[in-house]
């Protein structure tokens, strides 16, 4: 099977959908002429024509609104933001619009979006660029919220959140676009609201998304050497979130533990340990522990970004911890 | 580009005159009674009447043909009427009842109409502007040769939506005709102590945008400012920025007293005196082409079908409980 980037499957899920599909479009800052801002719609507008490939001025919120009201009479389109930091000025159209639409219209008008781009910390970004967004996402009623974590999860879900009438919020990650993976030739899609079972173990489950199922692969195969057995659940979708699989895991392994690439406080991991505590209570046999970012805005200083982030050692002491082995 | 007078139409199809008050009449007839619904409970909310502005409505809507699109604001039952949604579907909606133009689901700020192309009522101060940019890409993606229609109120014009969305508008060429319903307070504050220019229509020149400003009380100065727009958008997709100088003769919403403590009584009956459909009336009696029969045939006819709306929307049924959980996800994908 071809080994592709992350960045490539992007690519290719996008562009199979706009050959597929001419009411298909992106749109976003440096999409075109510059070949995207991460080169993720390289040879796009070579291909499609600068109706389809759109260049927008700086206006987040701007142009988060014309792709909703594009998608309100018929259009599909695929809006990129550089930075999902920077979608943050957008919110009022990826909340007060897009999500509610339907509801608010009676069924009538749906909203077939995608808003995309990477999420959370890269290096040494300091606070304003280095935000993980999916709890304030998956919080609304009316969106979808998809973080994948391989190239093989994000041209599948990409396809299947283009194909969806929702609207769709696709995180990446800056740190994922040069990472590498199985994906096959021929076409296919994931379906939206299934976690996929990365690693099969009988101690201990993590349960984790996006950029940070890397890092509890990796946690997984150093306990492997100590002999303990890590499932690894990747939700792949935040909302809706696959709670068959939650709880399946956990009432294999009955222990959890909560890894995510965000704030603590309200986060996606408080929502996977109260799916916990409703379908798994009677078999777990430890407190479920969270990993995540330090509660603080996210330092430039090296030494503290590193200390603030979620890592591999975290992730380590944290299996250790509910195992009862420190 | 400059400011320019509107010539009133002189010559009129006295057919075309009467839809005109028709439509004019029915909107205040309506919203008369919304407002007696309103204290009897039977509408809840937030409810903003257009009472004093039906021009605006009339006089633009007219204008467009029914494959075209309208967006607007919160303030909306007025425009929904005139763009000949049915009056029964309106009332039933603001009664949150089922048979509502958004199956109850939106009330008084959220009307929509897809078989109108009406794009609903949005909440949210200048959110819609955009959404009315992205219609008009669309219409550009496919092209065609319709429009979009997109009112706000003059408060609209100092938030960064309207600049980011008139910006891409004007830079794209998009069919768009944005238009400032300027009834002259933003709630309870005046143009004046909310936008440090007060000829707002000049906003336009920031975009390079045809911009006109027109007298709001007067069907035919809006049809004709509105006619010249939509030609433009039609032919040229260039978009248009029209402020439509008007007045609201309620309070901002229900809470809201009539002259309230940001004008006073004596500023509203000034503006009382130039009644849109007083000014309709007037013009056609002299021209013989109204008669006080007429006036009050139609105004007793208007008066039935709004009672109608309310007996539908009366005995409209409740939603079911598990309506709650419809319409949050379209359930297929294509």
């Amino acid at each position: 099977m071809p080994i592709i980037t992350y960045r490539d499957a992007l690519g290719a899920a996008i562009k199979e959908e706009m050959q597929r599909d001419d009411r298909v479009f992106l749109m976003g800052e440096e999409v075109a002429v510059y070949q995207g801002a991460y080169k993720v719609s390289k040879g796009f507008l070579q291909e499609f024509g600068e109706m389809r490939v759109v260049d927008t001025p700086i206006t987040e919120l701007g142009f988060a609104g014309v792709g909703v009201g594009a998608a309100m009479v018929g259009l599909r389109p695929v809006i990129e933001f550089m930075t999902w930091n920077f979608a943050l000025l957008a919110l009022d159209q990826v909340v007060n619009a897009a999500a509610k639409m339907l509801y608010m219209s009676g069924g009538q008008f749906k909203i077939p979006i995608v808003f995309r781009g990477p999420n959370g910390a890269a290096l040494q970004l300091s606070a304003q660029h280095s935000q993980a967004w999916e709890s304030w996402l998956a919080h609304i009623p009316g969106l979808k919220v998809i973080a994948p974590g391989t190239p093989y999860d994000a041209k599948g879900l990409l396809k299947s959140a283009i194909r969806d009438d929702n609207p769709v919020c696709f995180l990446e990650g800056e740190m994922l676009y040069n990472t590498k993976g199985e994906v096959p030739d021929e076409e296919y899609t994931i379906p939206i609201g299934k976690a996929d079972l990365k690693r099969e173990g009988d101690h201990c489950s993590i349960i984790t998304h996006g950029k940070m199922v890397l890092v509890a692969m990796q946690a997984a195969d150093q306990l492997a050497k100590e002999g303990i057995r890590v499932d690894v659940v990747d939700l792949r979708t935040i909302r809706p979130m696959d709670v068959e699989a939650i709880a399946a895991s956990v009432n294999k392994t009955n222990r959890a533990v909560v890894l995510e690439e965000g704030w603590e406080v309200c986060g996606v991991g408080a929502q996977v340990v109260d799916y916990i505590q409703r379908d798994c209570f009677d078999n777990l046999d430890a407190p479920v522990v969270r990993v995540h970012q330090a509660d603080v805005p996210m330092p430039y200083a090296k030494s503290l970004e590193k200390h603030a982030k979620p890592d591999l050692p975290k992730t380590i002491a944290a299996v250790r911890k509910v195992m009862y082995l420190d | 580009m400059a400011k320019k007078k509107s010539e009133p139409e002189t010559k009129s199809d006295a057919g075309r005159d009467m839809e005109l008050l028709h439509s004019m009449l029915l909107q205040r007839r309506f919203e008369e009674r919304c407002a007696e619904a309103y204290a009897l409970g039977k509408v809840g909310g937030f409810c903003h009447l257009y009472i004093g502005q039906e021009a605006v409505s009339t006089g633009t809507l007219s204008m467009l043909r029914p494959d075209d699109y309208v967006i607007t604001t919160y303030r909306d039952h007025g425009q929904a009427l005139a763009r000949g949604m049915s009056p029964r579907s309106i009332m039933a909606e603001l009664f949150g009842r089922q048979d509502g133009c958004a199956r109850g689901k939106g009330g008084s700020m959220h009307m929509f109409d897809a078989n109108t192309n009406f794009l609903g009522g949005h909440g949210i101060v200048g959110g819609h502007v955009p959404l009315a940019a992205g219609v008009g890409f669309a219409i550009k993606y496919r092209g065609g040769d319709q429009c979009i229609v997109c009112f706000m109120g003059e408060s609209v014009v100092n938030t960064g939506a309207f600049h980011e969305a008139l910006n891409m508008a004007a830079l794209w060429k998009l069919p768009c005709v944005f238009i400032i319903e300027n009834n002259r307070y933003g709630m309870g504050t005046s143009l004046e102590r909310a936008s440090a220019i007060h000829d707002i229509y000049e906003r336009g020149a920031a975009y390079n945008m045809a911009r006109q400003q027109c007298d709001g009380q007067d069907v035919f100065a809006v049809r004709e400012a509105v006619g010249e727009a939509v030609e433009r958008a039609r032919k040229t997709q260039q978009p248009t920025l029209l402020e439509i100088r008007t007045y609201r003769f309620m309070g901002h919403s229900m809470s809201d007293a009539v002259s309230g403590t940001y004008r006073t009584k004596a500023e509203l009956e000034e503006y009382m005196k130039r009644d849109p459909i007083t000014l309709l009336r007037t013009r056609m009696e002299e021209a013989g082409t109204l008669t006080e029969e007429q006036l009050q045939k139609m105004d007793t006819e208007i008066k039935a079908v709004v009672q109608d709306a309310w007996d539908f929307a009366d005995a409209s049924p409740e939603l079911p409980l598990e309506a709650l959980y419809e319409d949050v996800y379209v359930d297929t994908t294509t």
